[in-house]
């Protein structure tokens, strides 16, 4: 009797705990977009800002969607990818979607979409991607009206030929990208009340206060999306923020170091909290043209006298995790086993000693005035790097200004926060001696070695060999440390305890599927 | 009245010149520019290629000075430009933003005035009382509290504490929006028209003319409707409309602070982006509607004060 009742009791907890988490249809969904005041326009196109990412991915599909659970791309408008011998030609098969008037998806849909955005003279940033396409940059430069690479195989098939090896998931998954339908977009007053492929359809946009969305009825996977409404508010001020979500007039919040540590010693919001190493570098540039920054062991050194462990744990509250080489720990090809550099002044004095510089030098260093990669880290650094000997001389610069500064070679040094993935190879492509300093290879680092293995790993066409060298490539960048490798960024998102649905998007926390996310009845939006 | 009006709006002209000029020169010497600023994020590249582009989209290859002939020439036609950040007309964009400013300008004004005023009158009646200590302390706060943390401390104790109000937001026409922002906003104007207020009451209260019309056997209710108050009106209308005119730039905090959609938020996005039209285009209303405020308030003073006569 009693293991009947025990098995009852087990039985019913099991069927409550599986009702629970039943996805609930219905209810408003309160998202924030966190990265200033506005978006620019109800134009995906237009913008390369995460905080109109964040609108993006309700209102539009793209070809590919980023999996957090996955770690990698998978198609989303595209149903089926195939992949051709040589690894350069994709022929890619669309489901059957509709856009948010009723309208059919076709491939000629997505072919005007990526003409529209290699318009030569509109620059648009989707342009970086889809440039891979063979013979777009043509028809940007006004060279052809068509891009050469990309033909309609039928009504809901293309074929795509790139100009390299790339897995043209890690291009097509961004909101620059959205797939427009051809013959509206180009109606007048299209923009006023966009429509695209999304979970969600457009309802209103007060600029500056938020973004409306409703539930898409014929959204192409079904059941989904769950929530009835969407809006999305930008709020740029993390202090307003923290207000808001206190009050529960907003549903997540993405957290600052200062809010973070608030947080998690609170009882109840510490239930609520989101954390994913993002693939963002924090690191200081070393800029080879400046002497003493030419020697490896002189750029060693630093890497040596910084204390980054105590500056994480201090300064940054520990909302970041400890960086080991280029590649942040979210990306397959970071090392689990290599170690970072330890924090050793004595063997960071000998190394100045055995390039010359026994005494040390004084260097200026470029530095923004944000709190996690900018002046206060700058001025943490400063006593550890006198006591080697290295005296640095701050160079304030606007955070709009830095990315051109940077781009010119105009610095000694300089502390940025730079995207780290989540294609290893694309990002450790930009310390090959081909790249340019002003595409991203900022520090120009020139290495024949390095150069031949990103050669050779953009050649191979076998996965597990490709890993490897792209490994070993880290590695090497590890030890010849470009830059002094800080930290990766620990993303946080606080959400209320009836959101759920949250995925830790290593690309960019803040920017979710919609579709999965679902409120339950606790939640006191209308 | 009519031919003073036109000549003042005329004198606006060359003032607009000159803050497009400026805004131009500073511009050009400050730096970052919009290509450069794509690249904040530290996720995306501009190269030089694209930023040649860019700079031939947006006309920033061709010399200041003809880019400024430019300007001026489109702005003889209302034509503001394009913005390089949404490629919309500058116009749009201000058009959809200022309804939300001048609101939340009415809103605080109307702080301002409704608290400020009657509080400065009663300091001066009483002078020492402990209403005229505590309009004074309230002045003072008012005018030393950094907007910004009054705003947070705003939602604090009204939001988050009390309930009364949302934190943030616009609404759709729920009045109850818009109270912490302008409140917020409202203070600075309200503290320094309650110190306007007591100064000019003090001080006409002493004028010899009061003296006579008490002399004459006038009442102290009477002196102080017909006499003080009418007199002192003039100065605290001067200082409502200098008041009202810098609100406005002044509510690029509050704004941002409460997701307001003003012109405010606009101008700060377009400054971090360099999107110098937008920002120019919102400078240049801001000051205008400076402008046409003071030209309204001189017509006021006159119909105030039946001495003030404009030729």
């Amino acid at each position: 009797m009693l293991k009947r009742l025990a098995f009852a009791t087990a039985f019913s907890l099991l069927a409550f705990a599986a009702h629970a988490q039943e996805p609930r249809k219905g209810g408003t969904i309160r998202f924030t977009a966190p990265y200033g005041a506005s978006f620019v326009s109800n134009d995906s196109h237009v913008s390369n800002q995460i905080q109109d990412e964040i609108y993006g991915y309700a209102l539009h599909g793209m070809l590919f969607r980023w999996d957090s659970a996955a770690g990698k791309p998978m198609p989303e408008v595209a149903e089926r990818v195939t992949a051709s011998a040589d690894g350069l030609t994709y022929t890619v098969k669309l489901r059957e979607a509709f856009f948010h008037n009723g309208r059919k998806l076709t491939a000629d849909d997505v072919i005007w979409s990526f003409h529209r955005i290699m318009d030569g003279s509109k620059n648009y940033p989707g342009a970086l991607y889809v440039a891979r396409i063979k013979g777009a940059t043509d028809v940007q430069k006004g060279q052809a009206k068509e891009i050469s690479g990309l033909k309609k195989v039928d009504d809901s098939t293309i074929e795509m030929t790139m100009t390299d090896k790339v897995d043209p998931g890690f291009l097509f998954y961004s909101a620059t990208t959205a797939i427009l339908p051809a013959k509206e977009a180009q109606a007048p007053g299209f923009f006023d009340k966009p429509v695209g492929l999304g979970p969600f359809k457009f309802v209103e946009h007060v600029p500056g206060s938020r973004m409306v969305f409703d539930r898409w009825e014929k959204y192409y996977k079904p059941g989904k999306p769950y929530a009835d409404k969407l809006v999305i508010v930008p709020m740029g001020e993390a202090a307003a923020r923290d207000i808001a979500f206190r009050n529960k007039e907003i549903d997540v919040s993405i957290l600052g170091s200062t809010q973070y540590v608030a947080y998690k010693a609170d009882a109840n919001l510490s239930k609520g909290i989101l954390e994913v190493a993002e693939v963002f570098t924090r690191n200081m540039g070393m800029n080879p043209e400046f002497k003493p920054f030419s020697d490896k062991r002189v750029r060693q050194a630093i890497n040596y006298a910084i204390d980054s462990e105590l500056i994480i744990k201090r300064l940054v509250r520990d909302k970041a995790y400890r960086a080991v080489s280029w590649l942040p720990s979210s990306v397959p090809a970071f090392d689990k086993d290599a170690k970072p550099y330890a924090f050793d002044p004595e063997k960071a004095k000998k190394l100045l000693a055995e390039a010359g510089y026994p005494d040390g030098f004084e260097f200026e260093w470029t530095a923004t005035p944000n709190e996690s990669w900018g002046i206060p880290i700058v001025e943490a650094t400063i006593p550890m790097l006198a006591k080697v000997g290295i005296k640095v001389k701050v160079k304030p610069v606007e955070t709009s200004a830095l990315g051109g500064v940077v781009a010119k070679g105009d610095f000694q040094a300089y502390i940025w926060s730079n995207t780290s993935g989540p294609d290893a190879l694309t990002r450790l492509k930009c310390f090959h001696s081909a790249t340019p300093r002003s595409s991203c290879n900022y520090t120009t680092f020139k290495n024949a070695e390095y150069d031949k293995l990103i050669d050779a790993a953009s050649a191979e066409s076998d996965p597990a060999k490709q890993l490897g060298m792209l490994r070993k490539a880290n590695a090497m960048l590890q030890e010849e440390a470009p830059v002094w490798f800080f930290n990766y960024n620990k993303a946080v998102m606080a959400y209320q305890p009836w959101l759920h649905g949250l995925q830790p998007n290593a690309t960019e926390l803040a920017l979710q599927r919609y579709e999965d996310l679902w409120v339950d009845a606790t939640s006191p939006a209308k | 009245m009519l031919p003073y009006v036109f000549r003042r709006l005329l004198q606006a002209v060359p003032i607009l010149l000159a803050v497009a000029a400026l805004i131009f020169v500073l511009f050009s010497v400050i730096p970052g520019d919009f290509a450069s600023s794509q690249m904040a994020d530290g996720r995306t590249n501009v190269d030089a290629e694209t930023i040649a582009r860019m700079n031939k989209q947006f006309g920033l290859d061709k010399p200041l000075p003809q880019r400024l002939a430019q300007y001026v020439g489109g702005l003889a036609t209302f034509d503001l430009g394009d913005s390089f950040r949404t490629r919309q007309p500058v116009t749009t964009l201000i058009a959809e933003r200022l309804w939300p400013s001048l609101q939340l300008a009415i809103a605080a004004m109307f702080f301002a005035v409704v608290i400020g005023v009657p509080l400065g009158f009663l300091a001066a009646v009483k002078p020492g009382s402990w209403i005229d200590m505590l309009s004074m302390v309230f002045a003072v706060s008012g005018l030393s509290l950094p907007l910004f943390w009054l705003g947070l401390l705003l939602m604090y104790a009204f939001a988050l504490t009390l309930g009364w109000f949302p934190s943030f937001g616009y609404g759709d026409g729920d009045p109850r929006y818009i109270v912490l922002p302008a409140f917020a906003l409202g203070v600075a104007p309200l503290a320094l028209l309650a110190r306007t207020a007591r100064a000019a009451v003090l001080e006409v209260m002493h004028a010899d003319f009061i003296r006579t019309a008490r002399a004459k056997g006038a009442g102290s209710y009477r002196v102080l409707r017909q006499h003080v108050l009418r007199n002192a009106l003039v100065i605290v209308l001067t200082t409502l409309g200098l008041q009202f005119g810098s609100v406005l730039g002044q509510a690029v905090v509050v704004e941002k602070l409460f997701a307001w959609p003003g012109l405010g938020s606009l101008l700060v996005d377009s400054v971090t982006w360099r999107d110098i039209p937008v920002v120019q285009g919102c400078i240049l209303t801001i000051v205008l509607f400076f402008l046409i405020v003071n030209i309204a308030v001189d017509v006021l003073c006159a119909v105030v004060d039946p001495r003030i006569k404009y030729s």
